[in-house]
């Protein structure tokens, strides 16, 4: 999640970024106002916004006020009760096991796909053309269709059970899509850039450090956030990669966490929130990237 | 250089689908050797009524996910890519969604729409009072929706990002002509959007193979076989009945119906013409 760091705060509305520049304005004056989508616009934000309003009041009652109240009525009498039970459920573990995973297998997919990229685009042998087929290739394969070697593999390899079993196969499932958003990209850095560097003396390395990589920052961004938000909420592998629970990653708390408290739902939607909170404060610092990124990356 | 990536690509995507193939021609309950079976789990699986029906019932998950998420997402992603003042505000709403993960979707969704706790037993409302997970007719409705909440944001932004693109002097020219707002959706909206159309159904049928976490946390199957698609289908064969032989020989007809669908939408979508244009996907 490196680079959303660099977002400014700012919580201004989001603006196109370079690569989706299309005609804001101009759209804007001849389209007008239009009722119909107004209302289809509206029907829908209510839609998104009952449930996640009805969660964060709900977490906030007592377990007794949860079957008196109106569900949709503020809690008469508010308590952080329930975010006090989750947190003494171990989550900050959970959490830290999330954070892990997360920058482990981003910064893997990011590495070896740029890498892999770079080469698809910069080199001229067959056996790259071939390569950046089977990537394509690779999109068409349903993660949950090679579970089961996957379980066999990590289980010969001694590593079932650890954070790394998480982080190995979620970065791999990454790479199709984030190396085909890069080689698009990556295309469009006209040659001349390279050739003027090659003429300074600049070999393979440098060219990728001081060129390929500061001009695909936009494609860059894209990418770490769609493979940071799969990870981050990845359910499969570490269902079945994991069993204890001390490298059990946030999904899977919440999920258990459900099955534990069953009938105390004020609880279970305390955690619902709780475990949504840390990518909600990355998604309020880096708005603006992160919209313009994914319309960027996909949007074409 | 692009050997470390197809290295870990290989090893975890690539050497798998070798595996499975091999394990569905053995039994194996997951923990000791597999032992060579021959055609067993095949013969098994394309007899067995259950698996016919999960294959039956992602099939029709597939068609009702487009059918349900294409028309708004199109729609919502017109309208919010128009005026400034909707976009920045819905834009942000809508985006809630995609943060949350999808096993706490399935939570949130799991208790709202319980028949005595939910939001339509407690509102004494009857059309919303049902019990959606519970009635094996409704259940499968209940995912659709469930589905389309969760995913229908990400392709608005998609179509969002499309309609930004699409030229002004197409809809002056248009307006010149004396077209009205409904003559250019039709006639310069959509064909302008063919192309993200494409990429959004793809990611939408493909994905609809995957759909897996929600269905587990939400209705595991339930009721009865309702909403027991393949994906899970695999997942109850081979780690909790331990019949991984078996459950094998549905992956690899997971894998077989991925590859195809995903040939036959290139085939059918002018994917080289896309490519040509540099248009991701």
């Amino acid at each position: 999640m490196s680079a959303l760091s660099h977002a400014p705060s700012t919580d201004s509305p989001a603006r196109p970024t370079p690569t989706t520049a299309g005609t804001p304005g101009r759209l804007a004056r001849l389209r007008g106002t239009n009722p119909l989508g107004a209302f289809g616009g509206l029907l829908w934000l209510v839609v998104v916004l009952v449930p996640v309003y009805w969660v964060v009041v709900t977490s906030l009652r007592t377990r007794e006020g949860f079957f008196d109240a109106n569900p949709l009525a503020l809690p008469t009498s508010p308590t952080l009760e329930n975010y006090r039970l989750v947190l003494d459920s171990g989550f900050t573990h959970y959490l830290l096991n999330s954070t892990l995973v997360t920058v482990g297998a981003t910064l893997l997919t990011l590495v070896v796909s740029f890498l892999a990229a770079y080469a698809v685009v910069r080199g001229t042998s067959r056996a790259l053309r071939w390569a950046f087929s089977v990537f394509l290739l690779g999109l068409a394969i349903p993660l949950q269709a090679t579970i089961i070697p996957v379980y066999y593999l990590i289980a010969k390899a001694q590593m079932y059970d650890t954070l790394p079993a998480i982080v190995l196969p979620s970065a791999a499932f990454a790479i199709p899509l984030t190396v085909i958003i890069l080689v698009n990209f990556l295309r469009d850095i006209p040659d001349e850039l390279y050739e003027s560097m090659r003429a300074d003396g600049a070999g393979h390395w440098r060219m990728l450090w001081s060129l390929a990589v500061p001009l695909s920052r936009p494609a860059l961004i894209t990418v770490t956030i769609y493979d940071a938000l799969n990870v981050w909420n990845g359910f499969l592998f570490p269902l079945i990669l994991t069993q204890s629970p001390d490298k059990r990653v946030l999904p899977l708390f919440v999920w258990s966490f459900q099955g534990e408290f069953t009938i105390n739902i004020p609880a279970i939607l305390a955690a619902v929130v709780l475990s949504t909170l840390p990518i909600l404060a990355v998604y309020i610092l880096g708005r603006r990237q992160l919209i313009g990124g994914l319309t960027a990356g996909f949007g074409k | 250089m692009a050997l470390p990536a197809l290295l870990l690509f290989a090893l975890f995507a690539l050497v798998p689908m070798a595996i499975v193939v091999y394990l569905s021609f053995t039994r194996w309950d997951g923990l000791g050797s597999p032992a060579w079976a021959g055609t067993d789990n095949w013969r098994e699986a394309l007899t067995s009524d259950v698996t016919r029906h999960a294959l039956w019932l992602t099939a029709k998950m597939m068609v009702f996910s487009w059918v349900v998420q294409t028309p708004i997402s199109l729609l919502l992603g017109v309208f919010v890519s128009g005026k400034q003042r909707y976009r920045a505000l819905l834009a942000v709403f809508y985006f809630v969604p995609l943060l949350i993960s999808t096993a706490a979707i399935a939570v949130i969704f799991k208790n709202l729409l319980d028949p005595n706790f939910g939001l339509g037993a407690a509102l004494d409302l009857p059309i919303l009072g049902q019990d959606w997970l519970g009635d094996p007719q409704l259940a499968f409705y209940a995912v659709v929706f469930v589905i389309a909440w969760q995913f229908v944001p990400f392709h608005t932004l998609l179509y969002q990002a499309g309609a930004r693109q699409i030229p002004a002097s197409l809809y002056e020219a248009a307006s010149i002509d004396g077209a009205g707002r409904l003559k250019q959706f039709w006639h310069i909206t959509l064909p302008q959007l063919r192309y993200t159309i494409v990429t959004s159904s793809t990611l939408m049928v493909v994905g609809s193979l995957t759909y897996f976490d929600l269905v587990f946390v939400l209705t595991g199957g339930g009721p009865g076989y309702a909403t027991r698609i393949l994906p899970l289908d695999m997942y109850i064969t081979g780690f909790q009945s331990n019949e991984m032989g078996l459950a094998s020989a549905i992956s690899v007809v997971l894998v077989l119906a991925g590859l195809l669908l995903s040939l036959a939408l290139l085939r059918f979508s002018g994917f080289n013409r896309m490519r040509s244009q540099q248009a991701g996907m």
